[in-house]
């Protein structure tokens, strides 16, 4: 059993409550940094697939993770960071930082303006009022073809950054690594959110608007915040996506996305940043096992073994088990295997029990 | 001058008449308590003060400021400060950091300085740590700092949510129903921690209580609602044997000894 001591308030602020847990982290990025020496350029893809999908997860997450407040449009905001990014280069002739640095601020700013009426949505109306919204991009998409070439796409323009050529076949490496910069810098800025006023008043109008109000956390304003956030953030994940796909049209960002999106942070655990990395993970992992087993099946019975809609199949199955079984989802289940492992040997059964009857009936309010 | 002005207030739901020209004046430093039957519009008139219910007519002032101009967040920058009858705390985080959310009005930095936790940042979550420390120690809540509110018993909920409407650094603090569903023990600590958050804190407590025990061991002055309207304000004693506060307890005058 481990027990901390802790002998200065700076503890529980400063951004690693321990130093073995500093460790870890460091070791882990150590790992991801060295990535593109120890995969092959199509792992590496994968890997960029999965740092993407995390960036747009940690959007998503702060917004109905912390702030409570679903939202099924998310495939929007990607798609308004994807387009200004690639016009700004494109048109503008920005260069990729500048660029880069805009979309997240564009989508940022659509994320409140959409935020404004769905104020006083709650719940499954919220959801609804965006999903709307998702439903709308792919037609808004094609009608605004001057500028975002309509049922034919984008190219994502060349990135240079400091003289080098950033490309996702030309150079896998560097875009694997700018990938991670954005997703270390999104990670930080998170956390550090997390342990402000901030970050609080966001959990504050998740579990209770009524006692925030009366903190004085002025409620509307607070969830202008998180969308705002939130967008900036999908909007960067948008912007790393179109140059992942190189080419992309309307119907890229579809209602799918929105859904895939929001089932990837339940899984991956609500109300963590972590969850939103083992979300991505899920998400880039499923394939390539669909794949491994699906050539497993091939080799063994002969013939070809194709199941349409098995990977959302898969997918969805697995939301419906962890919702069942575990709400806190991966992150939620690592923790409790962490706190037996710490207590040990005084973990018992029943420690665990009231919490989860508890997110059994959450509300998704 | 009187630190919170009630004057002339109605309140009303459709066809109930929850508060009808409600009228009292609570002193700075008084420990004022409310009383009355089920229904009889008590919490209403907290929520009334909260900005959570408009009134129909009435004035409301606090420290000379007309409460009925601000918005329902921007009561608790005056120094006003509240429970509520049904716990509302935020469950899933903990003792901590629920008590941190109510030094909300005293934070300083800029959005754009807490995405970056720049050094000022740091030095004012430090000061919010300690101003909060202070609380804990004041309830006897350190071994529960940590502890998620989902997992605490009732008791102790209660204590935090005072802990954390405590962190606001109240000027006025109002408690509804702060003693039910507590243990005897409970209730007791509960009577020296009221004189103390007056004596100790210098806030002005105005309670909505039903155990007349605790209120007539703690409060200067009681206030009797029925039906909406103030039927008896005065010493714990006077409005205890007051007729009519008799009659609305009791039923019938017949039922009076
Ligand atoms: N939001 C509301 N909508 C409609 N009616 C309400 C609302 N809130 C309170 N009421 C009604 O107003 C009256 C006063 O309610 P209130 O909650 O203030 O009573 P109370 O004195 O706090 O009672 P208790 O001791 O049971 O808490 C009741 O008749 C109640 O039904
Ligand atoms: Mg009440």
């Amino acid at each position: 059993m481990r027990t901390a001591l802790k002998t200065s308030y700076v503890q529980d602020i400063r951004l690693f409550p321990d130093v073995r847990r500093a460790l870890r982290y460091a070791v882990l990025l150590a790992l991801a940094a060295a990535l593109p020496l120890l995969l092959d350029d199509f792992l590496l893809g994968e890997a960029t697939n999965v740092l993407i999908w995390a960036i747009a997860g940690m959007g998503l997450m702060l917004l109905t993770g912390h702030a409570g407040q679903a939202s099924l449009g998310h495939a929007a905001f990607l798609a308004v960071g994807c387009y200004a990014n690639a016009i700004l280069m494109e048109r503008a002739g920005l260069p990729f930082a500048a660029s880069f640095l805009a979309a997240g601020v564009i989508t940022g700013l659509v994320g409140v303006l959409v935020a404004v009426p769905a104020l006083r949505l709650h719940g499954i109306y919220l959801a609804i009022a965006t999903l709307a919204l998702s439903i709308l991009t792919e037609d808004i998409i094609v009608l605004a073809e001057p500028w975002t070439g309509g049922v034919i796409g984008l190219v994502a323009p060349d990135i240079t950054i400091a003289g080098a050529e950033v490309d996702r076949y030309g150079s896998p490496g560097l875009f694997y690594w700018l990938c991670l910069a954005v997703a270390l810098i999104v990670t930080l800025g998170y956390r550090n959110v997390l342990r402000t006023p901030l970050g609080r008043a966001f959990v504050a109008i998740r579990d209770s608007e009524i006692s925030a109000q009366a903190m004085g956390i002025n409620v509307a304003m607070t969830k202008a915040l998180a969308f705002g956030l939130s967008c900036m953030v999908t909007g960067w994940a948008g912007a790393l996506m179109g140059h992942f796909f190189y080419t992309f049209n309307h119907e890229v960002f579809t209602v799918i996305i929105s859904i895939q999106l929001l089932v990837m942070i339940v899984i991956g655990g609500l109300g963590s940043i972590q969850g939103a990395y083992w979300g991505a993970l899920v998400v880039g992992v499923i394939p390539q096992a669909i794949n491994i087993a699906r050539d497993g099946a091939q080799a063994a019975f002969g013939g070809s073994v194709l199941i349409p809609g098995i990977e959302t199949g898969i997918f969805m199955t697995l939301l419906i088990v962890f919702i069942l079984f575990e709400p806190r989802g991966i992150h939620g289940r690592i923790e409790k295997w962490r706190i037996y492992v710490e207590l040990f040997p005084l973990c018992r059964r029943d420690m665990f029990r009231r919490q989860k009857s508890f997110l059994k009936t959450e509300r998704m309010r | 001058m009187s630190l919170l002005e009630v004057d002339g207030v109605t309140v009303r739901f459709g066809g109930v008449t929850a508060l009808e020209r409600v009228s009292f004046a609570v002193e700075p430093g008084e420990i004022f308590a409310i009383v009355g039957p089920n229904g009889a519009g008590k919490s209403t008139l907290f929520n009334v003060i909260s900005r959570i219910h408009e009134p129909e007519e009435g004035d409301l002032r606090f420290a000379g400021e007309n409460l009925l101009r601000l918005a329902p967040s921007e009561v608790a920058g005056l120094g006003i400060a509240r429970t509520f009858q049904n716990i509302e705390l935020f469950e899933h985080s903990s003792v901590l950091q629920n008590l941190l959310v109510g030094r909300h009005r005293h934070r300083r930095a800029s959005i754009p300085a807490q995405v970056f936790f720049a050094p000022a940042v740091r030095r004012e979550e430090v000061a919010h740590r300690a101003a909060v420390e202070q609380v804990i120690d004041f309830l006897d809540l350190q071994p529960y700092r940590d502890r998620t509110i989902a997992g605490l018993p009732y008791g102790l909920r209660k204590v935090v949510e005072v802990g954390r409407a405590l962190a606001i650094e109240p000027r006025m603090l109002l408690l509804d129903e702060p003693a039910s569903g507590l243990s005897a023990e409970e209730s007791g600590d509960l009577q020296f921690r009221i004189k103390d958050i007056r004596d100790r804190m210098g806030a002005t407590v105005l309670m909505v209580e039903h155990d007349m025990r605790l209120v007539s061991a703690v409060s200067d002055r009681v206030l009797a609602l029925a039906d909406g309207r103030v039927i008896a304000i005065g010493t714990p004693a006077a409005v205890q044997s007051h007729p009519k506060v008799i009659e609305a307890y009791l039923g019938t005058e017949a039922a009076v000894p």
